[in-house]
């Protein structure tokens, strides 16, 4: 894809569409008391009236793509699992919820789970419906602790209102869920690790195919879908295809959680609809902090290319953000102003994906261990002008050659950072200074605060 | 050239069999520790009981462990082996793998700081270090008898996902938002003195044992603990916004819309 393709927002969308937040506001929203008086569970009763294919088929008109990063289209996934009497179809089939929100930058989830659990286990409970599951593991980060809590609480007032277990609502439909605590380990966000973590084994990728839709948990079919995408789905029910296609473009349609983070007066979640600029986010959040000039972003967490101040233009939705060089990913738009040192930066991140990096394969265990080395070394003052190619190199020795994105999320912030700021390593490496805190880079920088 | 007599089989050295290695009997006391009492065991029944697969409940059991320990040790990777049937090194594996398993005893709290790169620009990295120097401790260490009241175990945390709270710390998981050096050092003396200030987002601070608890999926007062609060200026932003300046989602249909027509399977 080349230059920034034509997305428009349908005439008549607000800049701001608050729907999976509108309830977030209201003290009680979490309950089943609030959530019902906002209309919830409605659209559960409407749902079970349907043929599961009728509604697979209209997540797939609503043009619902994954709210996880990848940007999969939903009804797609769900139709992949194969039903009927015999082989594949006939095992078990199983809906796994991707709750382990840890992409730096990314703090969408976390927000709705504790604000809004219902929309998620009334999701939970259309989803399964849709692909004939009759178990669903809602697998949450085990340092969001409040948030399983939360989730807990929804699924046992579900199960007291009879909209889970056996015979749900007299349709004859049966549905268990299990809300289970991660232990710490961001690439259990990568959804075959999760399941991998799941079955109580180390959280470490799985090579595909087979995809999870044939052989996912316990090798039966399986869909695993974001926390923001199922959330939408009993939206999606009550409003029709058309009514969610209304908001955002053609090819990404729908409102988004966009999570603004870092050097802006008022960060926080803007739910907007699909293709919205920085320009307007950052007007919504009162610009820039303190005043100081933007210097770096990423438009959804640190393993999508970060841009510059040039893209402010850019429409943040799938295509958009891929035409410019990047990733929509989980539009969690982190923000760094002049202070702040792009190696430095770099170097922190890095460290991060060393950190997490499982140690399946062998291009992203050794290299992001040596890209830390590199860039601790040169941000304490040892670098060489050799070592940007270097990085360079091992970045594209690590590049699609692991089993998951982790290695590939890893490479982007050094080449999209190298690629719009290698002056400044450059100078860094000239100056060698021996720094540990990103003020102190501020003279390197050219910071004007 | 002479050749030997005989043949190989002949001239081979006797096979000796190797000495009888005598392995000690059963050690007389029971395999699992006695710290793992009849409440805990039947709590392990119930975590297996919910997964379809035994095995998919030892992530949670891990957790049961460290709630009675304090850690993951020998006696409780021996004892998640024992109920779920696996060998203590596939335990081992897994309980090595992920960061909220600990290895040494945990302080009575465990204060965990955001240091990756957004908290760490904004004073996470700041943070950590004076808490580092005012405790003595370095990362996933613990200041005090670990356990003891008023014991602190710290560490470097990556992400916490409340990059708009940025930066931000967490305390036996539950959330403190928009922190400096000083409310975070007021914050570690508070628990030092055996204090339990409130999080901004979260339950009432109870103590590391009692979250890990939770994370096994048992709730000792789960109608208590999850009203802690969550609303925050920040969470809400973009929902105020909206409604100052008038924006809203287009309506939706007065009904539910009917659905799509069935398609014929080809």
């Amino acid at each position: 894809m080349s230059g920034t393709p034509v997305t428009e927002t349908p005439a008549g969308a607000d800049p701001l569409v608050p729907v999976l937040t509108r309830n977030w506001g209201a003290e009680n929203s979490w309950t089943m008391a609030g959530y019902e008086e906002a209309g919830g569970y409605q659209p559960l009763r409407h749902a079970l009236t349907a043929h599961p294919d009728q509604l697979i088929t209209l997540v797939k008109d609503s043009g619902l793509r994954g709210r996880g990063g990848a940007g999969f289209p939903t009804g797609m996934k769900w139709s992949f699992i194969p039903q009927g009497p015999t082989g594949a179809g006939a095992k078990p089939k199983y809906l796994v919820i991707n709750a382990d929100e840890g992409e730096p930058g990314t703090c969408k989830d976390i927000p709705t789970m504790m604000a809004d659990p219902h929309s998620l286990v009334e999701g939970c409970i259309i989803t399964s419906y849709a692909i004939r599951a009759n178990f669903c593991a809602i697998y949450i980060r085990g340092e969001a602790l409040h948030c399983i809590r939360r989730v807990r609480n929804a699924v046992e007032e579900a199960y007291a209102k009879g909209y889970l277990g056996k015979d749900i609502l007299g349709k004859g439909f049966d549905l268990d869920i299990v809300v289970h605590a991660g232990a710490g380990a961001y690439i259990c966000g990568e959804e075959t690790a999760l399941l991998d973590s799941l079955e109580g084994r180390r959280g470490q990728p799985r090579l595909k195919p087979p995809f999870p839709a044939t052989s996912g948990l316990y090798a039966s079919p399986t869909v695993v879908n974001n926390v923001e995408t199922i959330a939408s789905v009993p939206f999606i029910v009550a409003g029709g295809s058309d009514w969610f296609r209304s908001m955002g473009t053609e090819k990404s349609p729908g409102p988004k959680i966009y999570s603004l983070s870092g050097h802006v007066e008022k960060p926080g979640q803007y739910e907007a609809p699909l293709g919205v600029t920085l320009r307007t986010l950052l007007e919504m959040a009162g610009g820039m902090k303190d005043g100081i000039p933007l210097k770096f972003w990423t438009p959804g967490g640190s393993s999508t290319p970060m841009f510059t101040a040039e893209h402010l233009d850019v429409p943040l939705d799938f295509e958009g953000a891929a035409g410019a060089g990047s990733m929509l990913g989980t539009t969690a738009v982190q923000i760094f102003n002049e202070t702040v040192s792009v190696p430095w930066a770099v170097m922190k991140w890095t460290e991060f994906y060393k950190h997490e990096s499982c140690g399946k394969c062998t291009p992203c265990r050794e290299g992001t261990y040596w890209l830390v080395q590199i860039l601790e070394r040169m941000v304490h003052g040892e670098g060489t002008e050799a070592d940007i190619d270097t990085m360079v190199d091992i970045c594209d020795n690590i590049l699609g050659r692991s089993f998951c994105a982790l290695g590939d999320g890893a490479t982007s912030p050094i080449t999209s950072a190298i690629k719009y700021f290698r002056q400044e390593f450059l100078d860094l490496i000239a100056a060698q200074p021996a720094v540990a805190r990103p003020e102190q880079l501020a003279d390197l920088t050219g910071a004007s605060a | 050239m002479t050749l030997p007599e005989g043949n190989p089989e002949i001239n081979a050295p006797r096979a000796v069999a190797p000495a009888e290695v005598v392995f000690e009997g059963p050690v007389d006391q029971p395999i699992v520790s006695p710290v793992f009492d009849e409440v805990t065991r039947q709590r392990t029944k119930e975590i297996i009981a919910r997964y379809p697969q035994s095995r998919s409940a030892l992530l949670p059991l891990l957790h049961l462990v460290q709630s009675v320990e304090g850690h993951v040790s020998q006696d409780g990777i021996r004892y998640c082996a024992d109920a779920l049937e696996l060998s203590t090194a596939e335990v081992s594996a897994v309980a090595t793998f992920y960061t909220m398993y600990k290895r040494t005893p945990c302080g009575e709290h465990l204060v965990s700081v955001c240091t990756n790169t957004l908290c760490a620009a904004l004073g996470g990295d700041a943070i950590f270090e004076r808490l580092s120097e005012k405790l003595g401790v370095g990362h996933e260490e613990t200041a005090g008898e670990p356990g003891a009241t008023g014991s602190v175990t710290i560490e470097k945390a990556e992400c916490l996902a409340a990059c708009d709270f940025a930066p931000m710390l967490q305390v036996n998981y539950e959330f403190y938002d928009n922190q400096t050096v000083e409310s975070a050092e007021a914050l570690v003396d508070a628990l030092q003195r055996g204090e339990k200030p409130a999080p901004t987002r979260g339950a009432a601070l109870t103590d590391f044992r009692t979250v890990e608890l939770e994370l096994a999926g048992i709730f000792p007062d789960l109608p208590a603990s999850v009203a802690g609060p969550s609303r925050a200026a920040e969470t809400l932003r973009g929902v105020e916004l909206a409604a100052e300046r008038g924006w809203e989602a287009p309506a939706t249909p007065d009904e539910m819309p009917a659905f799509p027509a069935l398609q014929e399977k080809k």
